[in-house]
């Protein structure tokens, strides 16, 4: 560890959340219909959408329409992607000259890519033709980041409303999303990063002659076009193998600091337009505070984990200063550490160093940040309206200890809303853990382990976290290219993702329907340090009651393990 | 839900046009005007116009003229085709026997030295371009000896090839395997 590392995070970190704030400020307006200075480019655009389609986007949706328009928006997507992905060896753009995938993969990787999550049982440049990548998985990047987005636009009218049923039109705000947020942002960045490194061709590759005289075949793809929204996107899913820790998808230090703070700049952006739209800016402040505390702590353990002495260098007797295995000596312990917990604190799933190979404990912080429920700050949208979820269960306990009916944002929060807060933080650790407390004992599913012992059920517990939590990334050893991989991860990723996007919906309407209240004085305030800190207790409670057994059967007894390998080898 | 269908297919054939087609090939026509080299891989030419790698893209060095990039779990070895790591867990039995039997054969060559991490652990990429200056340092006898070269030229080339982290704390300091041997060839060629 050295000062250089810890600034590092730290700007890597900071400029995330900073540069998030006049981002949300700008998404906010898309939100609300207000005027922004892209409106005579993009205004024509959306205006076929809606022509097209026949919407009236000033029609507003009960929360029963809104989440209606979502899931049959999501359906098309799944069978557009499916279908492609089935029928890619005889469509064009395949210079590759790559078949069909088989159902069970197309039927994970449409579910993953419609989720959000870009949980990827197969690698990139040995699977997918460029027209796969262009066509379904670069839209799906696009459009499963402004479904999640809009769920957050929708919870803000619930909580604005007075005595109303209307939380937004679902078409107008994933199609403003998409075209005034996602791809300008887009355009900018893949731009950059081709002017930094990053390929960007329709050529399927090139074969070099070495200088030793072999032969090198090096895949290429348009490649930053997908990488941009795959980041800001919150998505995650490589265009290579090894995602971003592939030179072509992170060339330098510098495409790794502009790609990390993607991973989260949009997240953050979603959580300032939320405070901006309900018009309770300091006390979404002070959600952004609690998330970015546990983020932090998060980087911090992973960089000082990162930099113990690794078992094997010990035993090899070389320099055992930092973990070297699964990382580029460009990047090191601190890019490392910063990304793995943007990382899986986003709901982004993308790496630049192989989370596998981190020591037990770095990998087991991934895993918990995962586990927390995806909002430090989570996807766009989806973050910010998890964490409300947590901060309604926060009023909820603060009002069980002093007897009063809480209140959040306004409204008075009764059993409803709770309970469908509950359901939506209970589906999540009823996939994460039933899955892998079946595959731990499954012959079928073990023969996809590279490891066993402790180390393996590592790799079943993150492969279901990081599904079930619409994450993607993944304990690599994991071969999960397998019928019953693809399908229970399949349906730990569509459950994981819509079951507490209907529950929050739910809460939006529910919200909806009461009468807004004026701030009175008998309220708990929810904008200042005891409620960060009853949020962190809240949050950390609910993480770790739920997976602590299971993470000490997993990273943590391998942690003691490695010690003692360490102490014996010296 | 019928309601819904139509929006939904409308809009999702739109988004596929625009996004989909429109944003890639848009974004694929300025990168090839623009940047052509970095679009089409950093590719890196000899004399003769032949494409001898990528400039981002490590490939295998074993002779010792050469500096010699990381062991590399990417298919035989830095197959650009394939980009893997090794994924082993930090307990693994082969990752232990692997970095001892490296370090060992790096002990038995430079003896009294002390190996870096980077030159007996397999890179995320199983690609990686770079070796660390210490691992870069540390094979300098060995090339300037092949290369009948004069030890402390090398080493200076090695450190005139060190690229620092970005303002001097982004990333970290690095050598690129295949421009040091590409300049090392141009100032001391095999000869024969």
């Amino acid at each position: 560890m050295n000062w250089q590392g810890w600034a590092e995070i730290a700007l890597t970190l900071g400029l995330a959340v900073g540069l998030g704030w006049p981002l949300g400020v700008y998404m906010s307006r898309v939100w609300n219909g207000e005027r922004t200075w892209l409106d005579p480019l993009l205004a024509p655009v959306e205006r076929l959408f809606y022509a097209a389609g026949g919407i009236d986007p000033r029609k507003g949706q009960t929360w029963i329409g809104y989440a209606g328009a979502l899931l049959a928006f999501n359906a098309v997507g799944f069978f557009l992607v499916y279908g492609v992905l089935r029928l890619q060896g005889v469509l064009p753009l395949n210079p590759q000259g790559f078949g069909g995938l088989s159902p069970h993969l197309a039927f994970n990787t449409a579910v993953s890519f419609v989720t959000n999550t870009n949980w990827q049982s197969y690698g990139g440049e040995t699977t997918m033709s460029t027209l796969s990548q262009m066509l379904v998985l670069t839209v799906q990047n696009f459009v499963s980041a402004s479904t999640g987005a809009a769920i957050a636009a929708a919870l803000a009218r619930g909580f604005l409303a007075n005595k109303g049923d209307d939380v937004g039109n679902f078409w107008s705000d994933v199609i403003r999303t998409t075209l005034w947020v996602l791809l300008p942002l887009c355009v900018v960045v893949a731009i950059v990063l081709v002017a930094l490194g990053v390929p960007q061709t329709l050529a399927a590759g090139v074969t070099a002659h070495t200088l030793e005289g072999g032969e090198q075949k090096i895949s290429l793809f348009a490649t930053a076009s997908q990488l941009a929204v795959k980041q800001l996107g919150i998505n995650g899913g490589g265009i290579f193998n090894v995602n971003s820790a592939h030179p072509f998808e992170n060339p330098t230090p510098l495409t790794n600091l502009i790609t990390a703070v993607s991973i989260n700049v949009l997240g953050w952006a979603a959580f300032f337009a939320f405070g901006r739209s309900v018009l309770a800016r300091k006390d979404v402040r002070a959600l952004v505070v609690a998330a970015m505390v546990l983020l932090s702590a998060g980087a911090v353990g992973i960089y000082v984990t990162e930099t113990q002495a690794p078992p094997a260098q010990v035993a090899a007797h070389v320099d055992a200063s930092v973990n070297m295995e699964g990382k580029e000596v460009r990047f090191g312990a601190p890019s490392t550490a910063a990304w793995a917990a943007m990382t899986t604190g986003a709901s982004n799933g993308s790496v630049n160093g192989m989370h596998s190979s981190l020591m037990p404990l770095g990998g087991g912080i991934t895993m918990f940040l995962m586990q927390l429920g995806e909002i430090l700050p989570g996807g766009i949208g989806s973050g910010v309206a998890i964490m409300v979820v947590m901060a309604l269960l926060a009023v909820f306990v603060a009002g069980l200890m002093v007897g009063r009916t809480p209140e959040y944002l306004g409204k008075k929060i009764e059993a409803r809303e709770i309970q469908f807060a509950m359901l939506a933080v209970l589906v999540i650790p009823l996939f994460m853990l039933g899955f892998a407390a079946v595959a731990a004992i499954l012959p079928e599913a073990l023969k996809g382990l590279m490891h066993a012992g402790p180390h393996g059920l590592s790799e079943i517990l993150y492969a279901y976290v990081s599904g079930t939590a619409n994450n993607g990334s993944a304990f690599g050893g994991l071969t999960a290219n397998a019928p019953w991989w693809n399908v229970t991860l399949g349906l730990a990723m569509m459950f994981g993702r819509f079951a507490p996007i209907v529950a929050v919906l739910a809460i939006a309407g529910a919200l909806a329907a009461k009468p807004k209240l004026a701030p009175t004085a008998g309220a708990m305030p929810t904008d200042g340090g005891l409620f960060v800190g009853l949020l962190i207790g809240v949050i950390l409670i609910l993480g770790g009651l739920q997976f602590f057994p299971a993470l000490a059967l997993g990273p943590i007894v391998e942690h003691f393990q490695a010690l003692a390998f360490v102490a014996s080898s010296r | 839900m019928l309601s819904h269908l139509r929006p939904a297919l409308v809009s999702m054939g739109l988004f596929t046009v625009l996004l989909g087609l429109a944003y890639p090939l848009a974004i694929t026509g300025a990168a090839q005007a623009a940047f052509p080299a970095q679009a089409n891989g950093s590719l890196v030419h000899d004399r003769n116009g032949q494409i001898v790698g990528s400039a981002l893209i490590g490939q295998v060095f074993v002779k010792a003229e050469y500096l010699h990039g990381r062991p590399s779990a990417a298919g035989d070895g830095y197959d650009a085709s394939a980009s893997s790591g090794s994924n082993m867990g930090s307990l693994n039995d082969k990752l232990i026997a692997r970095e001892k039997t490296d370090a060992d054969a790096l002990r038995a060559e430079f003896p009294g030295a002390v190996i870096p991490a980077d030159a007996v652990t397999t890179s995320g990429s199983g690609l990686d371009p770079d070796v660390s200056p210490a691992y870069a340092r540390l094979q300098a006898p060995r090339i300037a000896a092949a290369r009948n070269a004069p030890r402390g030229e090398v080493l200076a080339m090695i450190d005139a090839a060190v690229k620092p982290p970005l303002l001097g704390f982004i990333g970290q300091p690095r050598v690129n395997v295949l421009e040091l041997n590409r300049a090392l060839d141009e100032r001391f060629p095999m000869v024969g």
